[in-house]
């Protein structure tokens, strides 16, 4: 076991660092530097002194070296200055990568107990009238554009009804509970009925494999009732399978985060990644996006050792 | 497999019996037998005829997307504009179907190269295996577990130019079309081959194969004259399942702003500007994302139709 959770985290590690090498070449290749950016804003600047100023902050180095000088930095936690909040990008990042993990937390909370019912429901009677109807809704989740679901419950909730914000976090200078909640409500029923559709189809799908297994048929035969069947044997069963799915689905919970915060202006990771790329502000954009991709990555891997922790057939080797 | 049907705590339906007839008219049976798929069909044809034809029919009355008309803005449906005019007062029903060429045409086109890539990765990784199947698969899962919509965005942004790529890639309308095909194909591949690749293993082995090669034909000749054919099925299906969810990719981008570039529409960036002025004009921002909604709905059940009606198996409906 510790031998495969070393490979795993030495993977982990490894990809991360290739990503941030990949983003830092991508950002590179984005219109303009920052010296550009100065340049476009102080007329006064002379080309002689943008030369200087390259030189100085080492933007006519090679790409590599370049890299190498803002790794040393990231190793040590030192990110560099965000051009659009004018403070260390840790600080900015902070506080928004916590309101996203509320945001992406309670959606997936949501969208299991949502899903893990439904799709047992659709799996115990196939074909019947409950599993079409569940099967379309989970087809609808996963098929509706994210933005275009947002708009939608936008228009009735707060254009039409006018009971929830149209947007936000809270209320300005406002630091209630309460109201807080109410700005959570739209973005996280957005991304709930988004992440649910795909859960309910590998709840029901499992479910279905489950049952048709011969330790089922073992438990029926010896004589357990149906319920205590599909409560203590199949369930456990089926849902050991969706650990994995769950991991794998951060990556597109993120993604749909990202849109769902634009939507709402809601101040999470999403809006600061889009909203930094937008804005040219580099070291921000480098930062927050490693930080997406560290969490996927580790969502994954707690995911594995989750998966061969609770299967006990599962055997990594020394 | 046998035993499927009496699975003790599953009430299977029924479906047309199968036996005794050629495998195309059991594929027609099986299909028709999924009614919601046909109707999908038959509403995506419909939709299709309608972007293609559409707006010729409209040039005939003297109707485009194009001439902004400021003094008859978001103006309700009347004589003349049956879905009344946009922000712009561009006729709102025209730009809808010029919208949905470019969608559809992004969809389509996406998924066809997806399933070029897609399938000539799973080939690769499944016939060779070894170094170069573990290598490729390792990839497949990295991809996967990446939040793509940020690292989407950040290929969106960059200045084409930079790399070296003819401008014609980096301007607006069409331009930005090429460009949004190849970014979703970079990272939609994944699916199309871990499928082929799952096929080509449980092919290679079998005694047809083996016949191939004691006849000394190369593994190029075998992979693509006798493997392909035999595994057309999981790549028609994936591939179907794929234009869906790259319409989605493509809706979000230019929803975004980072996708295809205004004058030319598509029904994401037709809902760019809709949140601004859903106060005003809520059918704006109702009318695009629906029609995507359906689009996409139609084509993710009828993949699940032609995977229903191509699966050998028959009773497994995952």
């Amino acid at each position: 076991m510790s031998g495969y959770l070393g490979r795993r985290i030495a993977e982990t590690v490894f990809l991360l660092w290739l990503m941030s090498f990949l983003i830092y070449a991508l950002i590179g290749l984005m219109p303009g530097d920052p010296i550009d950016l100065m340049l476009s804003a102080d007329p006064e600047i002379t080309a002689e002194d943008a030369a200087r100023l390259k030189a100085l902050q080492g933007l006519d180095r090679p790409l590599i070296e370049r890299y190498g000088f803002w790794l040393q930095g990231a190793v040590t936690g030192d990110f560099g200055y965000s051009r659009l909040y004018a403070r260390p990008v840790v600080d900015v990042i902070g506080p928004r990568l916590v309101n996203t993990l509320i945001l992406m937390g309670t959606s997936l909370v949501l969208a299991l107990l949502l899903a893990i019912p439904a799709g047992i429901v659709a799996a115990l009677y196939p074909r019947g009238l409950t599993d079409s109807t569940v099967n379309l809704l989970a087809f609808a989740g996963f098929s509706v554009p994210s933005f275009w679901l947002g708009l939608i419950l936008i228009i009735v909730f707060a254009v039409q009804l006018g009971w929830l914000p149209a947007g936000g976090t809270a209320p300005v200078g406002s630091t209630d509970l309460l109201d807080r909640l109410r700005y959570l409500i739209l973005p996280v029923l957005t991304l709930t009925l988004l992440a649910a559709g795909t859960f309910v189809r590998f709840v029901r799908a499992a479910m279905l494999e489950a049952l048709r297994e011969d330790f089922i048929r073992t438990a029926r035969v010896k004589g357990l009732s149906r319920t205590a069947v599909v409560v203590r044997h199949a369930m456990p069963h089926a849902m050991l399978s969706l650990v994995t799915i769950v991991a794998l689905n951060v990556g597109s919970l993120f993604s749909g985060s990202l849109v769902v915060e634009t939507i709402f202006a809601y101040l999470g990771m999403g809006k600061l990644i889009y909203d930094s790329i937008m804005g040219n502000d580099y070291n921000l954009a480098l930062a927050a996006l490693l930080i997406a991709t560290l969490v996927t990555l580790l969502a994954n891997l707690v995911a594995d050792i989750a998966y061969g922790w609770l299967d006990p057939r599962i055997d990594y080797g020394g | 497999m046998a035993a499927d049907a009496e699975a003790p705590l599953t009430r299977v339906g029924r479906r047309p019996n199968a036996t005794g007839q050629g495998p195309w008219r059991r594929f027609w049976r099986r299909f028709l037998w999924h009614r919601l798929a046909v109707l999908c069909a038959w509403l995506l044809l419909f939709l299709i005829v309608a972007v293609v034809v559409g707006p010729a029919l409209g040039a005939a009355f003297g109707l485009d997307g194009q001439t902004v008309n400021l003094f008859d803005r978001m103006a309700p449906p009347g004589p003349g504009q049956p879905l009344g005019t946009d922000e712009l007062g561009r006729d709102l029903l025209i730009r809808l179907m010029e919208g949905g060429r470019v969608s559809l045409l992004v969809g389509i086109s996406g998924a066809l190269l997806t399933a070029v890539i897609g399938t000539a990765i799973g080939l690769a990784a499944g016939y060779a295996g070894g170094r170069t199947d573990s290598f490729f698969m390792r990839l497949t899962d990295a991809v996967i577990a990446l939040p793509l919509l940020p690292l989407l965005i950040v290929l969106a942004a960059i200045d084409v130019t930079k790399l070296g790529l003819p401008s014609a890639f980096a301007g607006d309308g069409w331009g930005s079309v090429y460009r949004i095909v190849v970014l979703v194909a970079l990272f939609g591949w994944t699916t199309v081959a871990r499928l082929v690749r799952a096929a080509v293993l449980s092919q290679k082995e079998r005694d047809y194969i083996r016949a191939a090669r004691a006849l000394g034909a190369g593994p190029m000749r075998i992979a693509l004259r006798h493997i392909l054919p035999n595994i057309a099925s999981p790549i028609i299906v994936a591939t179907t399942l794929s234009i869906g969810n790259i319409m989605l990719a493509e809706s979000v981008l230019s929803f975004l702003g980072l996708g295809i570039q205004p004058p030319l529409p598509s029904w994401g960036n037709m809902l760019t500007n809709a949140q601004e002025i859903i106060w005003q004009a809520p059918a704006l921002a109702i009318w695009p994302g629906a029609l995507l909604f359906a689009t996409v709905i139609a084509c993710n059940i009828l993949g699940d139709g032609l995977q229903d009606a191509l699966d050998p198996r028959g009773d497994l409906r995952h």
